[in-house]
């Protein structure tokens, strides 16, 4: 497997176009002339007039170079590392300087502050920030990931194991066909479950197997499950962390429809709204519901799993909305095997 | 016929089918070694005291985790029949509750159930003693879905969603809901505690259910005392004064 030699993998170059990535860079730019206006003036008005007239100056300039850097993300790290950061920091320094000579006409033909001053700060900021993304995919290394992506692996309920077993045992005299689907459905599930694999999977197996454990719960809930889908506009073929749809159905089903002596329905949509990946499991409120702790630990667990693999760039939003309990995914979509991250990626 | 003993008469409760079928043909399967007579199937905790009342049962397989009425509830309110059947308790996966059962001598199951299993529960199978249970009520601290009562030899069934107020009279309870009135032999205080979402204390004597407050008013002429009036029903309640400033409190926020 790839991913037993990811200890001594060379650090790479942070994926410039992730929005984690550019927060980071804006708010440290941001921090730092906030630091610099405020060493120079002394009082609260000067300030302000002082730090927009510098914002005003650096926020082009910075917009700009997240553009070029997000532009360029592929190019820049499908480069070796040195050469990566040499161009990287080219870029951060060659984007304000144009800038800079772009609108000295509007400043009255004097640039502001003259271009040492800006390629110092732009090159001192840049390396910076690059020694922190160095720094953090380090500590973020993939060996560390995986371990920590390992101890988050979802976990299915014992609960759920006995009575499946014996939901099956039920079948076996009665209805051996259905006894081997089931068996065969438990096969998958227990398999995925028991996977070491944390890499990005398609989302049409999560569905598959979302499929066959809602199957299982059919079995022994009959009737009082109704599972309603809403997938034809679901990307199949993007890559989401495994295990991310299932748990949320299996706390859908042991809080939303277990306890009620009549069930009710599960809602499951999947769709793709430009390059996001949307999944949102919707069940109805049990009224005497005394076992939210359950749910907030695995809904933590796939948050943190979501972090892990998309950084910012994915959302988990659970709210009771009336009588509907109600969890929403947004996450990036992806055909690219991102995490944890080949040396040189295969793509497409 | 020459049968030696009457078959075990057994009443199988448990919310999914297959559990249900799945007892049944292990119950078969003993039926060589034990002679038993499946006198019913429930799949709740309600069900399952209709028909304990209507035939006698010598011992009940109550599964645990059922939605409504749990297996501890309706194990306690099978207690209080004329003739009360042993009780086995069945669960899939429940660590803790095994451990109490362990503790208070509580004959139980884990499913999926082995025949010697059941053989060896149902030859020992005895009735629950009512310590036991509260101790069991104690490690499963949930509130309770009905209050029962003995009124002729029979349980009577009481939602606690039908109860509009609980008023200590003496060594009873009385529990009045719109259509009459019940005795209860229960402490108000620890009906108090168990109940404390659904009903309030408006007097040392007297809990009212939340959702069915109409009014809150003055007594005419007594510049201190208020009373409180139910829904459906034109009996006024007397609010003590120390329960007057707590009650308007807990209205206001909810």
């Amino acid at each position: 497997m790839k991913s037993r030699h990811h200890n001594n993998r060379p650090v790479e170059l942070p994926n410039f176009c992730h929005l984690g990535v550019s927060l980071r860079i804006a708010l440290t730019v941001e921090a730092t002339i906030i630091a610099g206006v405020i060493a120079r003036v002394a009082d609260a008005d000067a300030f302000w007039v002082d730090f927009i007239g510098l914002s005003a100056l650096v926020q082009p300039a910075l917009l700009l170079c997240l553009l070029t850097l997000c532009a360029a993300s592929r190019w820049l790290r499908s480069l070796p590392y040195i050469k990566g950061v040499m161009a990287t920091l080219a870029i951060a320094v060659g984007v304000p300087l144009a800038v800079a000579w772009w609108i000295a006409p509007l400043t009255g033909g004097m640039p502001v502050y003259p271009p040492v001053i800006v390629g110092l700060f732009a090159l001192g900021l840049g390396g910076g920030l690059l020694a922190y993304f160095n720094l953090r995919a380090r500590a973020l290394s993939p060996a560390i990931t995986e371990a920590r992506l390992q101890a988050l692996q979802a976990r299915i309920r014992p609960h759920f194991l006995f009575n499946s077993l014996n939901a099956v045992l039920s079948l076996v005299r009665s209805d051996p066909r259905r006894a081997e689907h089931a068996l065969e459905n438990m096969a998958d599930l227990f398999r995925a479950l028991m996977s070491q694999a944390n890499q990005l999977a398609p989302l049409e197996e999560e569905v598959a197997l979302t499929r066959a454990y809602l199957e299982l719960e059919q079995l022994r809930l009959g009737d009082r499950l109704q599972v309603s889908w809403h997938i034809q506009k679901m990307p199949a073929d993007a890559l989401i962390p495994p295990l991310v749809i299932q748990p949320l159905v299996e706390n859908a089903v042991y809080h939303g429809i277990e306890p009620q002596p009549q069930g009710g329905e599960i809602s499951l949509n999947v769709y793709r709204s430009g390059d996001k990946v949307h999944i949102v499991v919707r069940n109805p409120v049990a009224e005497a519901a005394g076992h939210h702790k359950g749910n907030r630990i695995a809904l933590a667990n796939i948050r943190e799993r979501l972090l892990l693999h998309f950084d910012l760039d994915a959302q988990l939003k659970s709210e009771p909305m009336g009588a509907v309990y109600q969890v929403h995914i947004v996450m990036p979509y992806t055909r690219e095997r991102t995490q944890p991250a080949p040396a040189h990626p295969d793509r497409r | 016929m020459n049968a030696p003993n009457p078959p075990l008469r057994i009443l199988i409760v448990d919310d999914e089918a297959p559990a249900r079928r799945r007892l049944r043909d292990v119950l078969t399967d003993c039926a060589a070694e034990l002679p038993v007579e499946i006198v019913g199937e429930a799949e709740n905790g309600l069900d399952a005291i209709t028909q304990a009342q209507r035939q006698p049962v010598d011992a009940v397989l109550l599964d645990i985790r059922m939605p409504g009425m749990d297996g501890l509830e309706c194990a306690a309110h099978l207690n209080r029949l004329h003739a009360p059947p042993a009780i086995i308790f069945s669960t899939a996966y429940d660590a803790y509750a095994c451990q109490a059962f362990e503790l208070n001598a509580v004959d139980y199951l884990l499913k999926p159930v082995r025949v010697d299993r059941l053989v060896r529960a149902l030859g020992r199978a005895h009735r629950l003693n009512a310590g036991a249970l509260d101790q069991l009520r104690e490690a499963y601290p949930k509130a309770r879905t009905h209050l029962s009562v003995s009124e002729k030899g029979r349980i009577v069934l009481i939602p606690v969603d039908d109860i509009l107020y609980l008023k200590a009279e003496l060594k009873y309870v009385t529990v009045r809901t719109a259509a009459r009135e019940f005795l209860l032999e229960e402490s108000l205080t620890r009906l108090e505690s168990e109940f404390e979402q659904t009903f309030l204390r408006i007097h040392r004597n007297c809990l009212v259910a939340r959702h069915r407050i109409r009014e809150i008013g003055k007594l005419p002429g007594d510049d201190e005392g208020h009373f409180l009036r139910l829904d459906g029903l034109d009996e006024r309640l007397s609010v003590s004064r120390r329960q007057y400033s707590a009650l308007r409190e807990t209205l206001r926020m909810g």
